[in-house]
């Protein structure tokens, strides 16, 4: 384990403690009304983790977000490389990009639910809106970005168009990339839960908004606490391996 | 007569305003130039007089608007023929290989087997003093060892002329020097044509058997200077007298141009 990775870790452990501290120090003020304590949840959190109830639902997110995730990879990778390699596209097409990405995607979400209906599809497709923009934008950086020095070379050493994206432009752009990855992997995942949120009968989300309907602090408190835990762990794994990459650029 | 390695005839080149209004811009030529077998050329100019320009189209990656190169006898075609290596300023190492595969990098389109590879890429590695950072990253390196890996990259597919485009403008003196020495040497290891395109007078000075002047915009060569210095010469000849002669003659003929390429049209020798 390298220095870098230990002191991360190391301060991640530091972080999880002071917001423990933090959240006890909540609850000692708000009380039973709108909070469990961090104990409590545990406990609770490892009673209902049990249950077929929340494997169910759990699985229900997994499916639609792991699905939204490729789409929204697969979907931004492949603008961002369109647009970045071609310069005339990219000067036409960016600012309708920019714009999306600061529409606020609920508004969309009637729409997205009278064409895919109420169910997985339409999780599927709101996740997905909300990770391809910062894929899509954060790839097209990186692809314009290559030093044209490396494209120079690649000619010169007369590799071929697909030769040169593989081995040249792909690697060379990759830190940059995996930063819009990162990005899109949070807002992917919060697009799924809201779309469980407004308009599903299965998944998370919807648990969630039940438990809020039915005034279930304990579910609420369990399900910020597994949700953020989730997105904590995968985020330093991201920052982990975005890291390993980078220190070689 | 021997057949040149490289023939430049009345080559020019006119690039077009990026919005399209007004006159094109004459960038270069006409050029006629002629480069023996083995020989150390050398170019210097003042900025912005076309030597990149000159140097790309001798690696075809842009046609002339006018006049034809050949290398070897066969006209250069928007292709980089093989036996031809280039060296550019800028730092061309590839970040996300080690200096190991960035060198091996350089083999990808030759039909070699994995013995063959391998041993290309050790002498060059021994060659460039790399043999101890081969499973380094370049980012690792500092701006002089990674402008080696470069070059170690070009030596790998051992090229019959070999183009470096102001590659040590980035280092320090005195390691631009050192690199002049390594270069001289390898030169006369490899027994390859090499063409050099500096800003740097004392550099042209100490390396090339020749050394072409270029004028300010449309450049043209305006001057050809012999240095005539033995081939097993390396930095130490800058103690030489002759030395000064020959970079202070380059410097007659370049002033007027460079104040020229500066805006004082009003410029005199």
């Amino acid at each position: 384990m390298s220095p870098s990775t230990r002191r991360l870790i190391v301060n991640m452990g530091w972080l999880t403690l002071v917001i423990l501290a933090l959240w006890q120090g909540l609850y000692a003020l708000i009380g039973d009304i709108a909070l469990r304590s961090p104990l409590a949840t545990l406990q609770f959190t490892a009673k209902f983790v049990t249950t077929p109830q929340f494997a169910t639902h759990l699985a229900e997110t997994s499916k639609a977000f792991v699905l939204a995730l490729s789409i929204a990879m697969a979907s931004g990778l492949a603008i961002g490389f369109v647009l970045g390699l071609k310069r005339f596209a990219s000067d036409i097409f960016e600012p309708f990009l920019i714009a999306i990405y600061s529409v606020p995607k609920i508004t969309l979400y009637p729409i997205l639910l009278l064409v895919f209906g109420l169910g997985l599809s339409a999780k599927v497709a709101f996740g997905a809106i909300h990770g391809i923009v910062p894929i899509a934008l954060f790839t097209l950086n990186a692809v314009r970005n290559v030093k044209p020095v490396l494209l120079k070379t690649a000619r010169v050493m007369g590799l071929s168009s697909t030769t040169t994206i593989r081995t040249v432009i792909f690697p060379s752009a990759l830190p940059e990339i995996f930063a819009g990855l990162r990005i899109g992997f949070s807002l992917t995942l919060i697009g799924t839960l809201l779309g469980e949120m407004f308009a599903s009968q299965r998944g998370l989300g919807f648990l969630l908004m039940n438990a809020i309907g039915l005034h279930n602090v304990d579910v609420i408190v369990m399900l910020t606490f597994l949700l953020t835990g989730f997105a904590g762990i995968a985020g330093i794994v991201l920052l982990l391996i975005n890291r390993r990459i980078t220190a070689q650029a | 007569m021997t057949q040149p390695h490289i023939r430049l005839s009345d080559v020019e080149m006119t690039f077009s305003r990026p919005d399209g209004v007004g006159e094109d811009i004459h960038a270069l030529g006409p050029i006629q130039l002629d480069l023996r077998h083995g020989e150390f050329f050398a170019v210097v100019g003042p900025s912005g007089c076309g030597k990149s320009t000159l140097l790309e189209l001798m690696i075809g990656l842009t046609n002339p608007t006018k006049g034809t190169i050949t290398f070897e006898g066969q006209p250069i075609n928007g292709s980089c023929p093989d036996g031809i290596g280039v060296v550019f300023q800028e730092d061309a190492s590839f970040a996300w290989l080690t200096v190991r595969d960035n060198i091996a990098f350089g083999l990808r389109r030759m039909a070699l087997d994995r013995r063959e590879q391998d041993e290309r890429v050790e002498q060059a590695l021994a060659m460039m003093g790399l043999v101890e950072f081969a499973d380094v990253y370049p980012s690792q390196l500092s701006g002089g060892m990674r402008q080696r890996v470069c070059i170690a990259r070009t030596l790998v597919t051992q090229p019959r002329l070999i183009l470096l485009d102001e590659p040590f403008g980035a280092l320090d003196q005195q390691t631009r020097l050192l690199m002049g020495d390594e270069i001289l040497s390898l030169w006369r290891k490899t027994g390859a044509t090499i063409f050099l395109i500096t800003h740097a007078l004392d550099e042209a000075a100490m390396l090339a058997d020749r050394i072409g002047v270029m004028s300010s915009r449309p450049g043209q060569l305006i001057d050809i200077v012999e240095t005539n210095w033995p081939k097993d010469r390396d930095s130490r000849i800058v103690e030489n007298d002759a030395f000064g002669a020959v970079t202070a003659r380059l410097w007659r003929s370049l002033r007027v141009e460079s104040m020229k390429a500066i805006g004082k049209k009003d410029a005199q020798a």
